[in-house]
């Protein structure tokens, strides 16, 4: 299991890249390039909220998973 | 009494005086709680009416867009309201610290219900709402984590899910008072009256219940468990530096936000607020009846947070979690398809004599010479249900008014009101998702509580749940409604279920995580 624990870090670390990228790419700054006020409250609250706290939460927890600090001896 | 005294004698209680203690406790914390989550839901409730007196309401789906935005902002804010509060609560107790929470709140709903509109003045409308919007936020992001540790620290070990299920109630609670009240107001004004300012009397209520339960708290006691601890100079100095400057707590807030928070989160919000806006928004289903609606499987599914906080208990909170989180992610979809379907109209036949068709003129209330025009159609179907239609049209004085060389296009809305088999249909339909939402939100008090230690618990647990609940739950209305409108536009035949790919999304990943990373039992359950 620690070593499944180990792998799925990559997983993590990986998603975390995809959520990054996608949010920024796709909904963040085409949001905050249209002009509109509703797009723009929208694209800041993805940009500066939702994409770090995923994102780099995500990249962390994985992190972590990797280095083996969510074996079962170390919890 | 000091609270060692308090501490003392509750530990020698018998199981039965425990028992009637913590029933006062939970009624006191509980009722604060739902107090709250009145209020929170109140601006979500009314989003619409809110969107036409507060923000430019030029286009309507802007407007209500700018609403969503501010529900969001709401919800973002929340976790900082965990971190701030959370800290107090750590350092000068779980008691005062909500006792202030439930004050800013109660506060803040009452002066949202007394701001002039837009109209009236302007651009300072919106800029206020949303102030006290992100007041709201603060204050709930503080004082959930207090109201689930408060009522963990007074429960025995191995009756804490059971207890601290109670809280989980109120969250459903709240939503289900919010819309009874609407309904109650709505129902005793005219329409008029309610556009006007009856829409205001739900907020202005808040500060009457705010006072009963600020009362009620006030007499209540420190936790033993906190007071024992401040007792004995084991409380934290930094409980922000504790929490997350610490790796080995700050691994298990990641683990309590990825592993359970952020899939409960998303299972909540589609459960008992995207069901709404699905039915409103993609439906078309007549406003009250989704009230209604969703008022009846709200107090349905309410129960069940009890008996699954009470199972958590006796078979472990993790499985029953994950086995909500599990179920949802594979029913969500053909759900919400036999949602859409249930009010196809193209599938049924129009009665006999069933259409009727009216044309009406109004001055336009900015161009004294051009009128809006409202073309009003009624189609009644044999099974009784109804479809009412409004295109509302520009004219000028020479005819139509002509936008980049054509017509305006008329402003279109539709309501749908259903039959009794249909809207009984849709309850069971709506109840099936609150029974997910029992599952994963019931156990979670207690599972986040037993997570962390008692010296930096309101920090610890509050943050992970706040990002779980305001960031991943409270952006769904927002990322769902983008998902369908991109889906419908790109001419997908099911852009109705596209909004449900965040949720599923969200929750496999939480699934995941909690399946191979989360123990069945905590490390802190016996502190």
């Amino acid at each position: 299991m620690d070593g499944l624990k180990k792998i799925l870090g990559i997983v993590w670390i990986l998603i975390a890249l995809a959520v990054a990228y996608f949010g920024i790419t796709i909904m963040g700054i085409p949001k905050l390039a249209s002009g509109k006020q509703e797009d723009l409250v929208f694209g800041i609250i993805i940009l500066f909220v939702l994409v770090p706290i995923v994102s780099g939460g995500m990249a962390i927890f994985g992190y972590y998973s990797l280095i083996g600090e969510y074996s079962d001896d170390k919890q | 009494m000091s609270n060692q005294q308090v501490e003392t004698s509750f530990e020698d209680m018998t199981e039965k005086q425990k028992n009637k203690t913590i029933w006062g406790v939970i009624t006191a914390s509980s009722l604060g709680t739902l107090i709250e989550w009145y209020d929170f839901y109140l601006f979500g409730s009314l989003a619409v009416v809110l969107a036409t007196k507060f923000f430019p309401s030029d286009n309507p789906t802007a407007a209500f867009l700018s609403t969503l935005a501010t529900f969001a902002a709401g919800f973002v804010v929340r976790p900082f309201g965990a971190l701030f509060f959370g800290r107090l609560g750590d350092i000068i107790g779980r008691k005062y610290t909500f006792l202030v929470t439930l004050l800013i709140m109660g506060f803040s709903t009452f002066l949202i219900g007394c701001i002039p509109g837009y109209e009236t003045i302007g651009f300072l409308a919106p800029v206020l709402v949303l102030i006290l919007r992100l007041l709201q936020g603060l204050a709930l992001g503080g004082e959930y984590g207090g109201a689930a540790t408060y009522v963990a620290e007074y429960a025995q070990p191995h009756r804490r899910g059971y207890w601290t299920s109670w809280i989980q109630t109120t969250a459903t609670a709240g939503l289900f008072i919010s819309l009874i009240i609407i309904l109650l107001t709505k129902s005793s004004l005219s329409a008029e009256q309610f556009d006007s300012w009856g829409w205001r009397v739900p907020f202005w209520i808040s500060i009457l219940m705010v006072g009963v339960s600020y009362v009620i708290r006030k007499n209540m006691k420190e936790s033993p468990l906190f007071a024992k601890a401040k007792k004995e100079g084991k409380t934290s100095t930094n409980p922000l530096k504790e929490s997350f400057g610490n790796k080995y707590n700050f691994k298990f807030v990641l683990l309590a936000l990825f592993g359970a928070a952020m899939g409960q989160g998303v299972i909540w919000y589609t459960g008992q607020f995207y069901s709404m806006s699905f039915l409103q928004k993609v439906m078309n289903v007549e406003s009250t009846q989704v009230d209604y609606l969703m008022a009846t499987a709200l107090l349905m599914g309410t129960p069940f947070f009890v008996f699954f906080g009470w199972l958590s208990d006796k078979v472990g909170r993790k499985a029953i979690m994950m086995t909500g989180m599990l179920i949802a992610i594979l029913a969500y979809r053909p759900i919400y398809d036999t949602m859409f379907k249930s009010v196809n109209l193209e599938s049924k036949t129009v009665a006999a004599n069933g259409i009727t068709e009216k044309r009406t003129a109004k001055i336009h209330k900015d161009i004294s010479t051009d009128s809006l025009v409202t073309f009003h159609k009624e189609t009644l179907y044999t099974d009784g249900t109804l479809m009412k239609k409004d295109s509302i049209v520009h004219w000028s004085a020479v005819g139509p008014v002509m936008k980049d060389g054509k017509a305006e296009e008329p402003k279109v809305t539709k309501s749908v009101t259903l039959n009794d088999n249909t809207r009984w249909y849709l309850v069971f339909l709506v109840f099936i998702q609150v029974i997910f939402v029992t599952m994963v939100y019931g156990p979670i008090a207690a599972f986040l509580v037993e997570m962390f230690p008692v010296r930096i618990r309101y920090t610890s647990m509050s943050l992970p749940y706040h990002i779980g609940n305001g960031v991943f739950g409270g952006l769904l209305p927002a990322v769902a409604t983008y998902l369908v409108t991109t889906g419908k536009d790109a001419g997908h035949a099911t852009w109705y279920l596209e909004g449900l790919w965040y949720p599923i999304g969200v929750a496999t990943v939480c699934l995941i995580i909690g399946l191979f990373y989360l123990k069945n039992k905590n490390n802190n359950i016996h502190d």
